[in-house]
């Protein structure tokens, strides 16, 4: 049975969670958990159950053991999201900075809430706390290759849904 | 601009290339280490008065030489860059603009630690900063300045890069190395130390990016030409990272002692208050250090001048002073509501715990739940008392400092700003539609 499961990985995307593995001692090849759920997120979008067990699989470890994990980081999807995640920061700095506005627009914009994915599939919305980028305010990343925006207004960030939006 | 050490170098076109970088002088500090040998460079860091950048201050040398040092047990030195404190941001700069100059320090570092695999611990949101240095370790693989014998000395050391997953508490020592680990970012209790049982249970120095950094420029000028720049035991530069209602926001290196009315109003750094506003309130060192009106950011108690340095911003105690922490300078002006950003900090803590100890895990979650009716209109009188209550029953009761981290904002809100939160319950109407604005003490002094 887990060798079926592990088949659902590409051969170079399995070979990539194995070269991980040489960054840490033998025996401890459980520290390269966080790299490769980063990979297997930015393959297919999110963690499913069975690309979770692929990876304990690959790593030698039990399944339990990638779920409480993919659970307790934010970064990790455990539910399908949309093909682009629009993280907006909403700690204090970027809030000193109309952080709060520019989420209402984004969320009039594409007509969900936070943490809806839009009917085309295409945006989720998604707030974070603190990016890093404070003096940069407001910020928001987009998933899967966490790209940062910067000193956003709404014109800005209308620009950039429409960009990713042609691209789709 | 006072001394650069950190970020002299930063603004040189293709600086983050090992070629430039090495004609910018890069690297001198490793043929110089490797000639002084492990205790000397020890010494010179112990000399050097350097205190851990990521806001413990912690002094450097001695956390070094507390490092176990069993017959036949590895080693190893991480670098903390899980830069996440609100307010902080100044370590992806420097990732972003000289990358080098990390490698450069971590590749000293652990030479003197006697470590032969290290590990730069980034944060997980930071993919492109770890592009970056990931391409400036390779190019060091290739030019020997790491793996088998660095240049000719017999030393081996194998850098590797390690991205987290989004987790505030990771910025904790003992919770990163769970985490690099491959588990869940639970702190573990102290006794035993990183130092004696750190990442698989062998001696672990862990330290911030920015104090890592700095080791080159100790080894090149020596400990004791560090230990003259600054003020008093806050030696050398240090990176505040500027933000909120200022005219420039950024990253600004200054030298330990530059007066913080200087540092906000001067055209150098802060330039001021934005739109001309006055300013209210200031949190000087990260989201978790006490916020401070402005008569008490710019003078401490006694009158004197407040400075930027470890001394200066916590006399007075919580009373009256605050924290350096990790150089997050966030700047509030006459229009932002404090238990609006109370409420918002507090929300920040309930969502970064790791919900490992009872006392956080709960007391965050009441502590929002009350400041986020008091702002919207629904709180009652007895309800400031209550958080004053519920955070000095997390203080000092949890595993980690995030626990404190969690109450200090509170209870220096209140403490400071208790009129306004008065003005929440008495007046909850006007509350949702404008701002308090400057208490009368405030308009007073202004």
């Amino acid at each position: 049975m887990e060798n079926t499961l592990s088949t659902s990985f590409s051969e170079s995307l399995t070979q990539k969670i194995e070269a991980l593995k040489d960054h840490y001692p033998h025996g401890r090849e459980k520290s390269a958990l966080l790299p490769a759920l980063h990979l297997v997120q930015a393959e297919f979008g999110w963690l499913s159950t069975p690309s979770m067990d692929s990876v304990a699989h690959i790593l030698g470890i039990k399944p339990i053991e990638v779920y409480e994990v993919a659970t307790f980081y934010t970064m990790f999807h455990v539910k399908p999201v949309g093909k682009y995640v629009l993280e907006v920061c909403h700690t204090s700095p970027c809030c000193l900075n109309g952080a709060e506005d520019l989420l209402k627009h984004i969320q009039n914009k594409l007509s969900i809430q936070i943490g809806e994915t839009t009917a085309d599939g295409l945006f989720t919305l998604k707030t974070v706390e603190c990016l890093a980028a404070c003096g940069m305010a407001p910020v928001l990343q987009i998933g899967p290759d966490y790209t940062y925006h910067e000193h956003l207004t709404p014109e800005k960030v209308d620009a950039l849904i429409a960009d990713l939006s042609q691209k789709k | 601009m006072s001394i650069q050490i950190l970020l002299e170098h930063a603004k040189v076109p293709g600086i983050q290339t090992l070629e430039v970088y090495r004609k910018q002088g890069g690297y001198a500090s490793l043929d110089k280490a490797l000639k002084m040998g492990p205790a000397d460079i020890v010494e010179e860091v112990k000399k050097s008065g350097l205190r851990g950048r990521g806001g413990a201050g912690f002094p450097t040398g001695m956390k070094w030489s507390f490092l176990a040092k069993p017959e036949g047990v590895p080693r190893y030195l991480v670098c903390n860059a899980d830069e996440s404190e609100p307010g902080t941001f100044k370590d992806r700069h420097l990732m972003t603009t000289i990358p080098h100059l990390l490698i450069e320090g971590m590749i000293v570092s652990s030479f003197a630690l006697g470590a032969h695999d290290s590990y730069i611990y980034v944060r997980g949101e930071m993919m492109p900063q770890i592009r970056i240095l990931q391409n400036a370790i390779e190019e060091c693989y290739a030019a020997g300045l790491l793996g088998k014998n660095i240049l000719n000395s017999g030393y081996d050391l194998n850098l590797h890069v390690h991205p987290g997953g989004g987790a505030y508490i990771c910025g904790e020592e003992t919770a990163l190395l769970e985490s690099l680990e491959g588990k869940r970012g639970n702190p573990r209790i102290k006794p035993p130390f990183p130092a004696v049982s750190g990442l698989y249970n062998c001696p672990t120095v862990v330290n911030n990016v920015e104090s890592i950094a700095v080791t080159p420029w100790i080894i090149n000028n020596g400990g004791e030409a560090y230990s003259k720049i600054g003020i008093g035991k806050s030696t050398g530069t240090k990176l505040i990272s500027a933000s909120g209602h200022i005219n420039n926001p950024g990253i600004y290196e200054i030298e330990m002692g530059l007066p913080v009315e200087e540092f906000i109003y001067s055209d150098q750094y802060c330039g001021g208050i934005k739109n001309g506003k006055r300013l209210k309130a200031v949190v000087a060192g990260g989201s978790s250090v006490p916020i401070l009106p402005a008569h008490l950011i710019l003078k401490t108690v006694n009158g004197e001048p407040r400075l930027m340095s470890y001394e200066s911003l916590s006399d007075g105690g919580f009373a009256t002073g605050t924290m350096l922490g990790s150089g997050g300078f966030i700047v509030y002006d006459e229009d932002s509501c404090i238990v609006r950003n109370t409420w918002n900090f507090t929300r920040f803590y309930h969502h970064e715990s790791c919900g490992q100890c009872s006392p956080c895990r709960e007391g965050t979650g009441w502590m929002e739940k009350v400041l986020h009716r008091l702002e919207y209109g629904h709180g009652k009188m007895n309800d400031i008392d209550l958080l004053v209550d519920v955070s000095k029953k997390i203080e000092g009761n949890t595993i980690c400092p995030l626990g404190d981290a969690a109450a200090w904002p509170v209870a220096s809100a209140i403490r400071h700003f208790r009129d306004e939160f008065e003005w929440h319950v008495k007046e909850p109407k006007q509350a949702l539609i404008r701002n308090y604005g400057l208490s009368q003490d405030q308009l007073v002094t202004a």
